[in-house]
C-alpha cells in the first residue's frame, strides 16, 4: 500500500489548513478535559497531601473555658486518634498607618514547639520562643496584605488591654487556608489574619491558666464522626460549648471544598459537553471532507483495490488528522492544566503542589475523539463504497430541482439571481445545510456556556450587595450582649443607623437530612439588610416561623408551610419545631432566619444582640474607626465596600478566569468548524461554481452565491445556538450550585452578542479564505471532465 | 478464432433515475474471442460505455447473463467482481481518472502494487513514450499525457482484457497513433483482448471485428479481414 501512503501525506499535506482546523477542534475539546479534570484532581491531591502532613483536625469545638484535665477525658472518647487543646480568640488590631479596625483570630501555640494538630508551615522565621510574650507568628496572607516582615510590630488588644506584638514567623496553616472574619462572607486579608502566640501569654491575658476554649480531634480511620460529636458534646457541654462540628463545618475547609467542588462541576459539565461537540463536528467534518473523494474511491475499486483497502486508506486519513489533533489538545491541556493548578495553588497558597497524572483522561479523550471520526467517515465511506465503482467514478447525479414555490411567482424577480441559486441549493441539501447550521449553532452555544459566568457573577453582586445586604458595616461582638448595648453603637461617630442582630448555631432538620447553619434574629423593621425571595421581591418576616435560604429548603426538601426540627445549640439547648415561612434567595451558605422577638421568646431569654449593621457617614468613618478600636467588646468589623472588592478578587476572579480559558478553547473549536463549513462547502460546489465561472459569472457574483449560503446559514444558526447556549449554562448553573455558594443564572445580551460576534469573526475569516480559493478555481478541469 | 472469452446473452441495464427509465442495453448478445481487438462504434448514448463498464465489473447488469470465460460474471458480488478487475482487467476511462496528488509513476504503481505479474512502471510509462514525465503530477500534464499515463496504467499489470473508451478522444493524431500503437503491441505480445470504443472511424480497420451500437442494441458487425498497422493510420 505504498502508493496509497504517499496519495495520503500528500492530501494532507494539500488540506493542511482544514485538517489543522479540525485538529484544533479535537484539541479544543481534549484540552478542556484534561485540563480540568487534570487540574482538579491535583489540587484535590495537594489538598489531602497538606491536610496530611500538617494533621488538620476532623472535629472542632469551642468551650468558654474548659480545665485541661478535660483533654484526657476526649481522649478516651472511642474512636479518637488525637486531641489538641489551645486557646482561641477573636480580637481587634491596632496597625500602624491602616485606619480601618481589622481583626485577629488569636490561636495559642504550645511552648516551644508545633501543635499536636493543624500543624504551621513555617514560610519564613520561626516559632515564638518560649517565655518570650510579645512574639507573635502571623498568616501569610495577613502578612503580605499589610507588607508585614519579620520584626515587624502592630498591636492588639486583648480581653480588653492593649499589647505590642512583635512577628518573629509567617506561617501557613491547613486549618485557614481560607480566613474569613466575623460577619464577613469573603476573605479579607488586610482587616482579617491570623496570629499564633505563646499559650501562656494568651491564657495570661484571657486568664485561661490551665484552661483551654479550643479543642480540635483526629478521628481514627473508620471512626464515626457522628458519635465522637455527640459524646464531645456531651462532655462540653457544662464548660459553655457550642456544638462540635466536622470538617464540613469548618470555614476554610467548607470554602476550599466549595472551590475545588466548583471547578470538579465545571470539570465534569464543560469537557463532555466540549468533548462531545468536538466530537460531533468532527464526525461531520470528516465525513463531508471523505464524501467529497468520492470520484477518487470509486478509481480505486475500478483498479481493484478491496473495499477494505479502500476504507481503511480514509481510516488512516482521518485518524491521522484526530492523532494530529489528540497530541495538540494532549499538550495544551497539560500545559493549561499546570497553568491553572498554579493558579489555584497560589490562590489557596498550597505550601507545595502535587500534580496527579491522569493517563485515563488521555485515554478517554482519544478514544471519543477517535471513535467519532471513524464513525464519520465510516458513514462517508461506506456510502461510497456500496455504489458501483462506474457510478463513485462519476460525479453525484445534480439533485432533481423542484419548485418550491408555485409558478406564477417568479422569486427572479424579488431576488438575485446568486440569491436565488443559494436558496435552491439550501433548500436541495436541507440536511447537509442542517448540520452545517446546528454545527455553528453548537459553536455559539460552547462559547455562551464559557462566557455566561460573568453575567451571572454581577447579578450575583447586584442582589447580594445591593438589594439584600445594604449596609456599609457589620460590627460583630465578642460575646452575645444585652440589647441596650446597640444605643452604644448608634451613638458612635458616624453612625446613621442601626439594625441589631441575635445569631444562634442550631442544627435544622427535615426527615433525616440535617445541616448546622446559624438562625439570626432580625429586627422586624429591618431596611438595611433585606430579605429577598426568589423572585428577587424583599419580603417581611411573619412573626412567627422561619425563612430559609432557598438552597437549604432543596436541601431538606421543604416547602413553606412544611414544619422543620431545630437542635438550639445554645443557652437551653432545647429542640423545637417550626414552619418554614419563606425562601431566601441569597448565593452564599445557607442559613436560617426569624424575627429577633420570637427568636428570644423561642431561647427563654431577654432581648440580646451578636452583631449590629450599620449605615455610616462616609464623610465621618476615620472617627468612626477610631472609636471602634478603643471598644473591647468589638469582636470584628465588616465592612461591604471590602467584601465587595475581596469578591471581585478572588471568587469572580477565579470563576472569571476559568471561563477565559473556556472561552479561548471555545473559540478556537468554533473557528474550527467555521472554518471548515466554508471551505466544505466551497469544495463540494467547486465544480458548479467553475461551470458558472465559464458561462460568465464574475468571480465576485460566484463568490456572493457562496457567501450568501455562509452568511445564512450562520444567522440562522445563532438563535439556535442562542438557545441551545442558554440550556447548556442552565445546567452548568445547576451542577455548581452548592451549600457555599451559588447564582442566580442570568445570560447578559452581551454574552449572546459576543458568542455570536465571535462565531461571525470567524465566519468573515472564513471567506476571506475561500474567496482567495474562488479566484484560484482552476476553470479548464471543468471542461476536462464530463458534464 | 480460438473460444469465446466474453459472451453475453440477453444482457440488459435499465437505469432508473426517479420516474423516468432509461434503457441504456436491450437484451443484447455477444460473443469476443480471446485475443480479438475489438472496435465499438455508434452514436453517444447507445450504450457502448454501458456494455464495457459491465464488461469490466464496474457496473451491474439489470437482467440477462455475461460470461468471462466460464465465469458468469452477473452472478457475482461485490468483492468477486473487486477480484475479478484486479486479475484479469485493464482500464482506459474517457475521462483519464488519475490520482490527482500522485505523480505520473504513482499513478502506475497504484496498480502494479496489486497486480500479480505487472511491468515495471517506468517500462510501461516508456511504452506511451512518458518515460520523461514520470514525476510530474496531472496537473501538469495535458490532457493527452494524462490518458497515455492512463493508458500506461492500464497495460502495466499484463491484463487479459484491455477496455478503453474513448482513450483517443483528447489526443492529436500523432500521439493518437502511438496510444493505438502500443495497444496493439500489447496484444500482439501478450495476446490481450481488447476493446476501443472510439468516435474516430478510422481507427476501426485496426480491428478485427467493429461492433455497430444503436440504441442499446448491436445493430451490424463488420469483420475485417486484413488489420492495419496503427502506423498506417491518419486523422
Ligand atoms: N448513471 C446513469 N444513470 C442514468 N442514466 C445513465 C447513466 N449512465 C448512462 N446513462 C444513460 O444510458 C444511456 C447509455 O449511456 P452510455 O453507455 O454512456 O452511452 P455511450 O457511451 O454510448 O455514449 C444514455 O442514455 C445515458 O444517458
Ligand atoms: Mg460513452
Amino acid at each position: 500500500m505504498r502508493v496509497l501512503d504517499i496519495k495520503l501525506f500528500r492530501d494532507l499535506k494539500r488540506l493542511w489548513a482544514q485538517a489543522l482546523a479540525i485538529a484544533l477542534v479535537v484539541g479544543g475539546g481534549v484540552a478542556t478535559l484534561v485540563m480540568a479534570v487534570g487540574s482538579y484532581r491535583s489540587l484535590e491531591e495537594t489538598r489531602t497531601a497538606y491536610y496530611d502532613r500538617h494533621r488538620f483536625g476532623d472535629v472542632f469545638a469551642q468551650v468558654r473555658r474548659a480545665p485541661k484535665m478535660m483533654i484526657d477525658r476526649i481522649a478516651e472518647i472511642p474512636g479518637v486518634a488525637a486531641v489538641d487543646a489551645r486557646i482561641a480568640k477573636l480580637a481587634l488590631l491596632d496597625i500602624p498607618n491602616f485606619r480601618e479596625p481589622a481583626t485577629g483570630q488569636f490561636v495559642s501555640l504550645p511552648e516551644g514547639g508545633q501543635p499536636v494538630l493543624n500543624q504551621l508551615h513555617i514560610r519564613a522565621g520561626r516559632l515564638p520562643e518560649p517565655g518570650r510574650t510579645e512574639e507573635v507568628v502571623i498568616s501569610e496572607s495577613f502578612a503580605g496584605a499589610h507588607a508585614f516582615v519579620l520584626g515587624a510590630r502592630f498591636s492588639a488588644i486583648l480581653n480588653g488591654r492593649k499589647r505590642e506584638l512583635l512577628v518573629v514567623g509567617i506561617a501557613l496553616s491547613p486549618e485557614f487556608i481560607y480566613a474569613i472574619g466575623p460577619g464577613d462572607i469573603m476573605p479579607d486579608n488586610r482587616r482579617f489574619g491570623i496570629v499564633w502566640m505563646s499559650e501562656k501569654a494568651l491564657a495570661n491575658a484571657y486568664d485561661l491558666d490551665g484552661a483551654f476554649s479550643s479543642v480540635s480531634l483526629k478521628l481514627l480511620r473508620g471512626a464515626s464522626e457522628r458519635d465522637v460529636i455527640m459524646r464531645l458534646d456531651a462532655l462540653l457541654d457544662r464548660y459553655g460549648g457550642t456544638a462540635a462540628h466536622g470538617r464540613k463545618d469548618q470555614t476554610s475547609h467548607a470554602w476550599l471544598d466549595h472551590e475545588l467542588d466548583m471547578l470538579s462541576n465545571m470539570s465534569r459539565t464543560l469537557p463532555p459537553i466540549f468533548l462531545l461537540v468536538a466530537a460531533f463536528l468532527v464526525n461531520l467534518t470528516l465525513s463531508r471532507l471523505v464524501a467529497l473523494e468520492r470520484e477518487q474511491t470509486g478509481l480505486l475499486k475500478a483498479l481493484g483495490y478491496r473495499n477494505i483497502a479502500v476504507a481503511s486508506h480514509y481510516m488512516k486519513f482521518v485518524i491521522l488528522i484526530v492523532v494530529g489533533g489528540i497530541a495538540i489538545g494532549s499538550v495544551a491541556g497539560t500545559w493549561l492544566g499546570i497553568v491553572v493548578t498554579k493558579l489555584f495553588g497560589d490562590f489557596f497558597r498550597f505550601p507545595f503542589l502535587v500534580f496527579v497524572k491522569s493517563p485515563d483522561l488521555y485515554l478517554m479523550a482519544a478514544a471519543l475523539s477517535v471513535l467519532a471520526a471513524i464513525v464519520g467517515a465510516a458513514r462517508a465511506i461506506g456510502e461510497v463504497v456500496a455504489l458501483a465503482p462506474a457510478v463513485a467514478m462519476q460525479p453525484p447525479a445534480p439533485p432533481r430541482f423542484h419548485r418550491v414555490l408555485p409558478r406564477w411567482f417568479n422569486i427572479a424577480l424579488v431576488l438575485s439571481q446568486p440569491a436565488v441559486m443559494m436558496l435552491r441549493n439550501v433548500t436541495h441539501h436541507p440536511i447537509r445545510a442542517a448540520f452545517t447550521t446546528l454545527g455553528m449553532a453548537l459553536a455559539t452555544a460552547i462559547l455562551i456556556v464559557s462566557l455566561f459566568t460573568r453575567g451571572t457573577m454581577e447579578e450575583l453582586i447586584n442582589v447580594t450587595y445591593f438589594m439584600a445586604d445594604r449596609q456599609d458595616a457589620t460590627i460583630s461582638f465578642v460575646e452575645k450582649r444585652p440589647q441596650d448595648t446597640v444605643y452604644q453603637i448608634a451613638r458612635l461617630p458616624g453612625v446613621l443607623a442601626v439594625e441589631p442582630y441575635r445569631e444562634i448555631p442550631v442544627r435544622i432538620r427535615s426527615g433525616n437530612v440535617e445541616r448546622r447553619i446559624m438562625l439570626s434574629g432580625r429586627p422586624r423593621d429591618a431596611d438595611l439588610s433585606r430579605i429577598i425571595d426568589v423572585d428577587l421581591r424583599p419580603v417581611v418576616l411573619p412573626e412567627s416561623g422561619l425563612a430559609i435560604s432557598d438552597m437549604l429548603a432543596q436541601i431538606l426538601d421543604v416547602r413553606v408551610g412544611d414544619l422543620v426540627e431545630i437542635d438550639l445549640l445554645e443557652g437551653q439547648r432545647r429542640t423545637v419545631i417550626l414552619p418554614i415561612a419563606a425562601r431566601v434567595e441569597d448565593y452564599f451558605g445557607i442559613r436560617g432566619m426569624m424575627d429577633a422577638q420570637a427568636l428570644s421568646r423561642l431561647m427563654r431569654e431577654a432581648p440580646a444582640v451578636n452583631s449590629v449593621h450599620l449605615s455610616l457617614d462616609t464623610n465621618r468613618l476615620d472617627a468612626f474607626y477610631g472609636a471602634v478600636k478603643q471598644l473591647p467588646i468589638v469582636g470584628g468589623l465588616a465592612l461591604q465596600r471590602a467584601s465587595l472588592a475581596n469578591f471581585r478578587e478572588t471568587v469572580a476572579l477565579l470563576v472569571t478566569t476559568m471561563a477565559s480559558i473556556y472561552t479561548g478553547l471555545a473559540a478556537i473549536i468554533a473557528f474550527g468548524v467555521v472554518y471548515n463549513s466554508a471551505r466544505i462547502s466551497l469544495s463540494e460546489r467547486a465544480r458548479e461554481l467553475a461551470s458558472l465561472r465559464v458561462l460568465g459569472f464574475t468571480r465576485g457574483e460566484v463568490l456572493r452565491i457562496l457567501l450568501l449560503e455562509l452568511t445564512l446559514l450562520t444567522m440562522l444558526a445563532q438563535p439556535l445556538g442562542w438557545i441551545i447556549g442558554y440550556g447548556l449554562a442552565w445546567m452548568m448553573k445547576t451542577n455548581l450550585a452548592g451549600e457555599t455558594m451559588r447564582v442566580r443564572l442570568v445570560v447578559e445580551n452581551s454574552t449572546y452578542v459576543l458568542a455570536s460576534a465571535i462565531v461571525i469573526v470567524a465566519a468573515v475569516l472564513s471567506a476571506l479564505v475561500v474567496r482567495a480559493r474562488i479566484n484560484r478555481l482552476d476553470l479548464v478541469s471543468v471542461l476536462k471532465t464530463r458534464d | 478464432m480460438n473460444q469465446s472469452i466474453f459472451t453475453a446473452q440477453a444482457l440488459t441495464k435499465i437505469y432508473a433515475s426517479g420516474e423516468v427509465e432509461v434503457r441504456a442495453l436491450r437484451e443484447l448478445d455477444l460473443d469476443i474471442a480471446a485475443g480479438e481487438v475489438v472496435v465499438l462504434l455508434g452514436p453517444s448514448g447507445s450504450g457502448k460505455s454501458t456494455l464495457l463498464n459491465i464488461m469490466g465489473g464496474l457496473d451491474r447488469a439489470s437482467s440477462g447473463r455475461l460470461y468471462f470465460n466460464d465465469l458468469e460474471l452477473t452472478s457475482l458480488g461485490d468483492r468477486d467482481l473487486t477480484t475479478y478487475r484486479r486479475q484479469h482487467i485493464g482500464f482506459v476511462f474517457q475521462f483519464y481518472n488519475l490520482m490527482p496528488s500522485l505523480t505520473a509513476y504513482e499513478n502506475v504503481a497504484l496498480v502494479t502494487e496489486i497486480a500479480e505479474h505487472p511491468m515495471r512502471p517506468e517500462e510501461a510509462l516508456a511504452l506511451v513514450g512518458l518515460e520523461a514525465r514520470m514525476d510530474h503530477f496531472p496537473s501538469q500534464l495535458s490532457g493527452g499525457e494524462q490518458q497515455r499515463v492512463a493508458i500506461a496504467r492500464a497495460i502495466a499489470k499484463r491484463p487479459e482484457v484491455l477496455l478503453c473508451d474513448e482513450p483517443t478522444g483528447a489526443l492529436d493524431s500523432k500521439t493518437g497513433i502511438l496510444v493505438i500503437e502500443a495497444l496493439l503491441s500489447v496484444n500482439a505480445q501478450l495476446g490481450t483482448t481488447t476493446l476501443i470504443i472510439t468516435h474516430n472511424a478510422s481507427i476501426q480497420t485496426v480491428a478485427d471485428r467493429v461492433l455497430f451500437f444503436a440504441d442499446g442494441q448491436i445493430s451490424r458487425i463488420q469483420k475485417n479481414e486484413m488489420r492495419r498497422a496503427a502506423a498506417a493510420l491518419s486523422w
